[in-house]
């Protein structure tokens, strides 16, 4: 009895991130969400620049490669093309907040019907752990060798209570990856993130708290434990708009 | 054959996009193809297609990025500036081997520029534009009928070589109206099995992409792709040949200035002088073969552009340098006078 197994929606490639890489996980909830809603067939998936680069080697469904930061447009121009598809982006927070700022904004103003999933490690891994628009105040990074001292890099930016601040966007959480409890709730989050596109609700995105050990200079665990300690105080976790639950209401 | 209708060019583009199946519309508001938009705002809806402002000429071009992947017809138009805010975008659509439109109503630059007709931006469409290697098949209308014509043709064409088109137009012929003939209802007749559809659960997964990570197969895409440009370059060159059989004298210019240099032409034909005209049509794939024959015969070319001289590097590549090439332009949004055009042509036939 096979009581533990790989999602369908994943392929058999071997994924390519870090030892204690939360991605791995966050590509695991995505698929099984989308097994769950036997959506497999109809999805299409927009990667990243960044880590999850490759993301359209991993997923089974239809993927597109997109520049850096443009994964809201691309998957605004294939949902207009194809509504009855479920399209869905899988960015980081160099990709998203920072050189994707306009496109996720609008994205989300406009309401299109999109589930993004947002990835937020507080640092760009793909390039050597540079400075992110969300690494925190004092964080030591490659281009923040002192510390992110927010006199000359400014604050670090809260992108789900920022959409939230907008009319447009149906569906705005903040969930985290770095324990069992937090992993079952984004599952269920990420889900319902799919939900709403089927169901026509708009435009709906999911912040994980996720952690770089490699580039933190952390072990897997101790990185864990940085989550807890320095991410979720200043990323508190939790739904920040959900226009969805009015309607149903 | 249908009747003929007064539009602009810039509206003649929208109608002719529509009418070759093309549902699908970003764009970002410059000056001077406005007109363009504001029709396909208001005609798509009524349609059923898709008109959507996007937040920047980047995020245009992506979505357009996003729909080509579906195989289905797509378009952005802007002008100079927006051109060069795409070239990311184009380039990336360029190495996914997508079809797309993309419409550039030339204004004068660098920079903001100016708002007054352009072909400033040859160099930028017919080289590639945005970073690697690549071209995009390049249209250059001189009239509002070939505005429309070309529309639906760039269609054809970037379908069936799976590439990103340009219909290089300028602010002249963009404001212009004039009767055209609009195109028969067409469209793609290519099957696209590349497309993103969805697996349907019934075939591997489809990737869109332009990352190879291993040297030796981004090379070979590289390759592979040239091959398909050498073809393009073997069987759609287009230009218009006028009085060159006996001509000493050959002008080369597209757009609005094919069509002053069609009246210097003439002009000098009343003073005696054998003069004629090659109008590139495709400036990419460029026309070289009838200037390298030309070459042999004529005492020599002038280049007139709206530009500090762009085309005329590929007017002295065609010709191998055989025979001496003039420049006649203005640059800024002037445009050449056909006595401008006529006096370079008296200096190349032997001074007047």
């Amino acid at each position: 009895m096979v009581v533990f197994e790989k999602p369908k929606s994943l392929t058999s490639a071997e994924l390519h991130y870090c030892p204690g890489c939360t991605h791995g996980i966050i590509h695991r909830l995505v698929a099984e969400a989308i097994d769950t809603l036997g959506i497999e067939g109809k999805t299409i998936g927009v990667a990243p620049v960044g880590c999850a680069v490759m993301a359209y080697d991993y997923f089974a469904c239809d993927m597109i490669e997109a520049a850096h930061g443009r994964a809201p447009a691309v998957a605004t121009g294939i949902k207009r093309a194809n509504p009855e598809n479920v399209v869905f982006t899988y960015q980081g927070d160099g990709d998203l907040a920072s050189i994707g700022m306009a496109e996720t904004v609008h994205a989300a103003a406009r309401n299109e019907n999109i589930t993004v999933i947002f990835v937020n490690n507080a640092i760009y891994g793909m390039t050597g752990g540079q400075m992110a628009p969300t690494s925190l105040p004092g964080q030591v990074t490659q281009t923040s060798p002192y510390g992110r001292d927010v006199k000359v890099a400014g604050y670090p930016v809260r992108v789900s209570e920022m959409l939230a601040a907008l009319d447009g966007p149906a569906f705005v959480a903040r969930v985290a990856v770095n324990n069992v409890k937090n992993v079952r709730n984004a599952k269920k989050v990420i889900q319902k993130a799919f939900e709403n596109q089927l169901a026509g609700k708009g435009f709906s995105l999911v912040e994980v708290v996720s952690s770089c050990p490699t580039n933190w200079g952390m072990t897997p665990q101790k990185a864990l434990d940085w989550v807890d300690e320095k991410m979720i105080p200043y990323y508190p976790l939790g739904v920040y708009k959900d226009k969805t639950a009015e309607e149903d209401a | 054959m249908s009747e003929k209708v007064l539009m602009k060019g810039n509206e003649a583009i929208a109608e002719a996009a529509i009418r070759a199946g093309c549902r699908h519309y970003f764009g970002y508001p410059i000056t001077p193809q406005t007109e363009l938009a504001a029709y396909m705002a208001k005609r798509m809806p009524r349609i059923g297609g898709v008109f959507l402002q996007a937040e920047s000429e980047i995020s245009a071009i992506n979505m357009v990025y996003g729909v080509a992947s579906t195989g289905k017809r797509v378009m952005t138009s802007s002008s100079s500036p927006g051109i060069s805010l795409k070239q990311e975008g184009i380039s990336y659509i360029a190495g996914a081997d997508l079809p797309a439109l993309i419409v550039n109503v030339e204004r004068g630059g660098p920079g903001l520029g100016g708002i007054q007709p352009s072909q400033a931006d040859y160099f930028q469409a017919t080289k590639g534009g945005g970073h690697g290697d690549y071209h995009l098949i390049v249209l250059t209308p001189a009239s509002v009928q070939e505005m429309a014509d070309l529309t639906a043709l760039a269609f054809d064409l970037a379908d069936q070589y799976r590439m990103p088109a340009m219909l290089l137009a300028d602010g002249t012929i963009g404001q212009m109206m004039e009767p055209v003939e609009l195109p028969a209802e067409s469209g793609c007749t290519v099957e696209k099995p590349w497309a993103l559809t969805g697996t349907g659960m019934k075939r591997p997964h489809n990737i869109v992409n332009s990352l190879y990570l291993v040297p030796e197969e981004l090379e070979k895409t590289n390759f592979e792709r040239f091959e398909r440009y050498r073809k393009i370059e073997e069987t759609e060159v287009r230009y218009e040949s006028f009085m060159t059989e006996d001509a000493d004298v050959a002008v080369v210019a597209f757009g609005i200035a094919a069509r002053v240099s069609k009246n210097a032409v003439l002009a000098a034909r009343k003073e005696g002088i054998k003069a004629g005209l090659i109008r590139p049509i495709t400036v990419w794939p460029f026309p070289k073969q009838p200037i390298a024959a030309l070459a042999d015969r004529v005492k020599g070319f002038v280049s007139v552009e709206l530009s500090m001289g762009q085309m005329i590097e590929d007017v002295k590549l065609a010709c191998s340098c055989k025979k001496p090439v003039s420049l006649c332009n203005r640059a800024g949004g002037m445009i050449p006078t056909p006595e401008a055009v006529l006096a370079a042509i008296r200096e190349m036939n032997g001074g007047n």
